[in-house]
């Protein structure tokens, strides 16, 4: 039986979203215009018009937004509206150049949580349900959006934020959550606690779990959905357009479907910029069509995924996209938090040392590990190991404010960190998270 | 007097020691006494050898390395003595890092290298107690 939150928009027809989608962007694209003056410059620089955006198809015609418009602009440079009208920031971790900072009006955190609404009930949740959010509490989108997502839907919910593991379980079994919120990593770990603790998968009352925040593949979802007595859905969203809940799965199972009233979704070329047809593989862009203080026009995600229109049997008939099959630049998203290379390449330089490192990454018990090999200058060396492994504390210490998750570091000899030809091949991701 | 340590970062790795004990028996110096400490990823090697800059020049090319000075011990060959000179120490309040022990074919002698975080009142005490202490020298002409 599908369930919507908002029946007449989640399956309206394809003609009225189009409809609602012509008449938001013609009035977005003016409400940016008129507000954001780096947005204005970027159109005035490729000479368009608000008056040339007539309807999505003219979308194309305008200017991209990337991650480095946000560090240029940041942090009021794309603000949308006066700071009193604001109510809310999010953000992500990591340098003044990798953090992201969104506002929110009012408006804006009604329609994002909205959006997490549909996801929950589409995942089968009613003002009976027990929601259980273990996404971090805080700047992250994860458990705010969630939390408001399920006020909506009514549900009990029990804000629980991320970690403490024996909590958790002692939450989910004497409230008796039926809904868990939290990352597919520390779902699948909980689902092992929960084990190690002698729970059977039927001893608990959950029946559904929205996980998203990170990259995780079909085999993950069989296991999380066999050692929890659940079905688990996917869902998608970054602290650039809102937060979680830009798309979310239906019973289905067979891809996202994306809040297309409030997010434009394009799939580009990334090194062309093309837009490129429906069914192909491509760059996410996403422009917001009604968000008032951070109004993102063609926000180039970064995400590589496609599109798909083909008609769902959930009655949905928003476009639905695949699960991000890869990035096209070099962050890496770990244990919920993206990552940056570079992050983890001003800490060293600030801590005075050499950039010669390698970053590795793995899954181990269903969690995320971050291990950083550092090559020792010479000059900080000890024959006491003692002062060898303080360094190391230290340097981790400085990278846990960095990046917001804790590295293991292990300082190395020099000229122990593996050089490919030219380019050090900083990255060594061991995980499996694409199918 | 304290003598000269040579200290070498060495990757956790098979055939790394090897290569750089051969680099230092390349360069002719022979190797007095030895320890190694190893965590998970890395190991610090600590010899006393007998040409400390002939070594240090030898390993300059394959591993970071430092010289520092510690002490070595004369020990007479009976219960108790080490007892007593970590309690010449204790009373002096010098604090000890890391020891290892080496005997010298030349006199039969016990030795302990001590590495303390204050060589002076280490020597210092040493002396007052009447506890010998080899040199450079000694250790060069074992």
């Amino acid at each position: 039986m599908p369930n919507y939150y908002q029946p007449e928009i989640e399956t309206a027809s394809r003609e009225k979203i189009l409809e609602i989608q012509n008449e938001k962007i013609v009035k977005q694209v003016r409400h940016v215009y008129d507000n954001v003056k780096y947005y204005r410059d970027l159109m005035d620089a490729k000479g368009v018009k608000p008056e040339d955006i007539k309807s999505v198809d003219d979308i194309k015609k305008l200017p991209f937004l990337s991650k480095e418009d946000l560090r240029i602009a940041y942090p009021y440079g794309l603000l949308g509206t006066d700071l009193k009208n604001c109510v809310r920031i999010q953000s992500t971790s990591g340098t003044t150049g990798k953090r992201v900072v969104a506002f929110y009006t009012q408006h804006d955190i009604d329609l994002w949580e909205e959006c997490c609404a549909r996801a929950i009930v589409a995942a089968g949740g009613t003002n009976e349900d027990v929601c259980q959010v273990c996404y971090g509490y805080g700047l992250f989108t994860g458990g705010p959006g969630l939390n408001g997502g399920s006020h909506k839907v009514g549900c009990l919910t029990l804000p629980m934020s991320s970690g403490n593991t024996e909590r958790q379980i002692q939450f989910m079994m004497d409230l008796g959550a039926t809904i868990l919120c939290c990352t597919p990593s520390y779902a699948a770990y909980l689902g092992e606690s929960l084990a190690e603790a002698g729970y059977k998968p039927e001893d608990n009352k959950l029946k559904a779990g929205i996980f998203g925040a990170e990259p995780w593949t079909e085999e993950m979802r069989r296991g999380i959905e066999k050692s929890l007595g659940i079905k688990a859905y996917d869902i998608y969203g970054l602290t650039e357009t809102s937060g979680p809940g830009v798309s979310f799965e239906c019973e289905e199972q067979t891809g996202m479907h994306i809040n297309e009233d409030h997010f434009y979704a394009e799939i580009i070329d990334p090194e062309t910029g093309e837009v490129l047809p429906e069914g192909e593989k491509g760059e996410l862009v996403f422009t917001s069509l009604d968000k008032e203080a951070f109004p993102l026009l063609r926000y180039r995600t970064r995400d590589i995924c496609v599109l798909s229109r083909k008609k769902c049997s959930c009655g949905r008939t928003h476009v639905k996209m695949s699960k991000p099959m890869g990035r096209s630049d070099d962050m890496m998203i770990i244990r919920g938090v993206n990552v940056f290379p570079s992050q983890i390449e001003a800490v060293l330089l600030k801590e005075g040392y050499p950039p010669n490192y390698q970053i590795i990454v793995d899954r181990v018990n269903n969690s995320d590990t971050l291990d950083v090999n550092v090559e020792l200058p010479p000059e900080q060396f000890s024959d006491k190991v003692s002062d060898i492994q303080a360094k190391e504390k230290s340097l981790e210490a400085a990278m846990r404010t960095m990046l917001g998750i804790g590295p293991k570091v292990h300082l190395m000899p020099p000229h122990s960190v593996e050089r490919s030809e030219g380019k050090a091949k900083r990255v060594i991701d061991k995980r499996k998270l694409h199918d | 007097m304290a003598v000269k340590q040579l200290t070498a970062f060495i990757e956790n790795q098979p055939g790394k020691l090897k290569t750089m004990v051969e680099a230092i028996s390349k360069a002719d110096v022979n190797i007095r006494a030895m320890s190694i400490a190893d965590t998970k990823d890395f190991g610090i090697l600590r010899i006393i050898v007998s040409d400390t800059d002939k070594a240090k020049a030898a390993l300059a090319a394959s591993c970071v390395t430092s010289v520092i000075e510690v002490i070595a011990v004369k020990m007479t060959d009976k219960a108790g003595s080490l007892a007593e000179i970590l309690g010449v120490l204790d009373k002096a309040g010098v604090n000890i890092e890391y020891m290892y022990a080496f005997t010298a074919p030349a006199d039969k002698g016990a030795y302990v290298v001590i590495r303390v975080d204050d060589n002076v009142s280490a020597e210092k005490v040493l002396k007052e107690n009447g506890i010998e202490t080899l040199t450079d020298a000694e250790i060069e002409a074992f």
